[in-house]
């Protein structure tokens, strides 16, 4: 699974509630959660947000609260890989479960900077930015296969089951 | 072979072999259940996915918390909906509007036993480790997965052990405990572990306080937060009328742990975190002159009858000082009925309180109590992450339910032993 685009960056310790405030929570088209996605650090990072399939932050990515929507309204402004140098566990399954690839590994998060361009194949755990090139360890098969599948429902509704 | 850890032996448990931590493992839990804020996009889900059946609505429960009563159309459809399908579905555990939070009723009813793992789709699920189950929060994508399925995939993992040690000074309670935690070792000691509580302390740690400790694990990043079931564990079921296994909720003598940290109870004084992370913690006496507009007594980290209790011993007499508003949420319906019988009730309301309807009030700032543009609240809750209380423009600064009392009455943040 070859991903690929132009990385945002944020800060350490971004919350939940800095990437989908919990006032929104009952919108449920991911669309329209997405012109709220990010809107907890201010009101232009929705609109910053566009244009930038990778999200990349620094350590504990989506502390917080378990809602859903953070991650849902990243896949409703078009993010298709989310890097952090460690994430939160309960963001880390929510991307996951909804079929939005991640990465884990504080030696790509030291060669990121906004606007910079990369490209990852998250089954092989292989990063490309600029010339050099990252290892990272990919997640485990079940898991991958759940991402290529577009996240748990989906598969569920493809009659493939986990467990 | 070395023995297991509480996760590693709940987790084999429930995945029905020996599994290790670093495993990733397919689990059947105990129990799952969920809350009005995700109630809504799991039957969403199950509608798109073409789910007809659940695997087995005994296990279930849904629980009327985050916004209870209802304050809009949306939300009040949420528990609508969610009692519709709760009739549809044979769910008979669901917890109407007032009945409180969750892991509260969770611990109230009995609902979670030693050695059981148990997935509620909330974060501060680990709460209700305090009796030695392994809780933990899940998304709503994989509950909904859950309920259909009966199972889902779970990463073991390894564990921290704390020792506590010593007893708890005379206005010092297991909210500084937790924000000593969090200040020493910051928010990310436990991300993605499962954390026991050990040490000489523990014995004189009531099931209270287990839950204080248990609810903020989560803000240290642990997946599970556990005390091992004990005498304190037995006399709690005994006293519901409920057989539990002791020994599934105990690690084996010989456990391997990550790592383990010390902490020593008499040496701790109140403290608070500023805003806007729950690791940004100084003392109590230390903050500066900081005056609140707020103050709110309740959530699942400190809305329990001890937590009143400590409250009410400072407003007893004392009046919420000019231009403070003290909001007072009970966890539970039993919470509530407790704090009535024992006159806490008609202390707080004296001293100028409000009392709101048990739940989760205004910690999520999902329908009450939320605050005014450059407002400050001091809250007995557990996070004070920007926008927590429903406005990125305010502050948050969390304490024990003593110091939220004393700096109600003083109009500033103080040390709860200046009024004692």
């Amino acid at each position: 699974m070859l991903i690929s685009g132009s990385v945002l960056m944020l800060g350490d310790d971004v919350s939940t509630d800095l990437i989908y405030p919990g006032r929104y929570l009952t919108v449920a088209d991911r669309a329209e959660q997405a012109t709220h996605a990010l809107e907890g650090i201010g009101p232009e990072w929705p609109q910053r947000l566009l244009g930038f399939p990778i999200l990349a932050g620094g350590w504990n990515l989506g502390c917080g609260s378990s809602r859903e929507q953070a991650a849902t309204a990243l896949l409703g402004a078009g993010v298709k890989l989310v890097v952090a140098r460690s994430f939160s566990r309960l963001f880390l399954r929510n991307c996951i479960n909804n079929g939005l690839p991640v990465i884990e590994s504080p030696t790509l998060i030291d060669r990121l900077q906004t606007g910079a361009a990369m490209s990852a194949d998250i089954a092989v755990g292989e990063a490309r930015v600029g010339d050099s090139i990252v290892a990272f360890e990919p997640l485990p098969e079940p898991l991958l296969r759940i991402i290529e599948q577009g996240g748990l429902l989906a598969q569920l509704q493809a009659g493939e089951r986990i467990a | 072979m070395s023995g297991m850890t509480m996760a590693e032996k709940i987790l084999s448990h429930a995945s029905g072999h020996a599994v290790r931590a670093g495993q990733f493992v397919e689990v059947r839990p105990d129990r799952c259940f969920t809350v009005d804020d995700t109630i809504g996009m799991i039957i969403k889900y199950h509608r798109e996915a073409g789910i007809t059946a659940l695997a087995d609505p005994d296990k279930l429960a849904i629980f009327c918390d985050h916004y209870a009563p209802a304050d809009s159309r949306e939300h009040a459809t949420d528990h609508s909906e969610g009692r519709a399908y709760a009739r549809k579905h044979g769910i008979s555990r669901f917890f109407e509007v007032g009945q409180g939070i969750s892991h509260q009723v969770t611990i109230d009813r009995g609902l979670a036993r030693p050695g059981e793992l148990v997935f509620n789709s909330d974060s501060h699920t680990t709460t209700i480790g305090a009796v030695g189950c392994f809780g933990t929060g899940l998304g709503a994508a994989e509950t909904a997965y859950v309920w259909a399925t009966g199972g889902i995939w779970l990463k073991v993992p390894p564990t921290i052990r704390i020792e506590l040690q010593g007893t708890l000074p005379p206005g010092v309670d297991a909210k500084d405990a937790c924000l000593a935690l969090l200040q020493t070792h910051g928010a990310r000691l436990a991300t993605y572990r499962a954390i026991e509580f050990h040490g000489p302390a523990v014995a004189s740690l009531n099931l209270a306080s287990r839950m204080t400790l248990c609810n903020m694990g989560v803000e240290l990043g642990a997946k599970a937060a556990m005390f091992p079931a004990d005498a304190t564990t037995t006399a709690h079921f005994a006293h519901l009328g409920i057989d539990i296994d002791l020994n599934a909720g105990i690690p084996d003598p010989d456990a391997v742990y990550e790592r383990s940290v010390t902490l020593d109870l008499s040496t701790l004084q109140p403290l608070t975190a500023r805003p806007h992370t729950v690791d940004n913690v100084g003392l109590a006496c230390d903050v500066g002159e900081i005056r609140i507009d707020q103050a709110f007594l309740g959530s699942c980290t400190n809305g329990r009858i001890e937590d009143f209790r400590a409250a009410a011993a400072i407003l007893s007499g004392r009046k919420v000082a000019d231009g403070v508003r003290m909001i007072v949420t009970p966890a539970s319906a039993q919470v509530l009925q407790m704090a009535l019988a024992e006159g806490l009730i008609e202390i707080m309301t004296s001293a100028g309180c409000i009392i709101t309807t048990p739940g989760c009030g205004a910690c999520a700032g999902l329908h009450l109590g939320v605050l005014g543009d450059g407002e400050v609240c001091i809250s007995s809750s557990s996070r004070n992450f920007q926008g927590r209380m429903g406005n990125p423009n305010a502050s948050i600064y969390l304490a024990s339910p003593a110091t939220v009392a004393a700096s109600a009455v003083a109009g500033r943040i103080i040390d709860p032993r200046q009024l004692a």
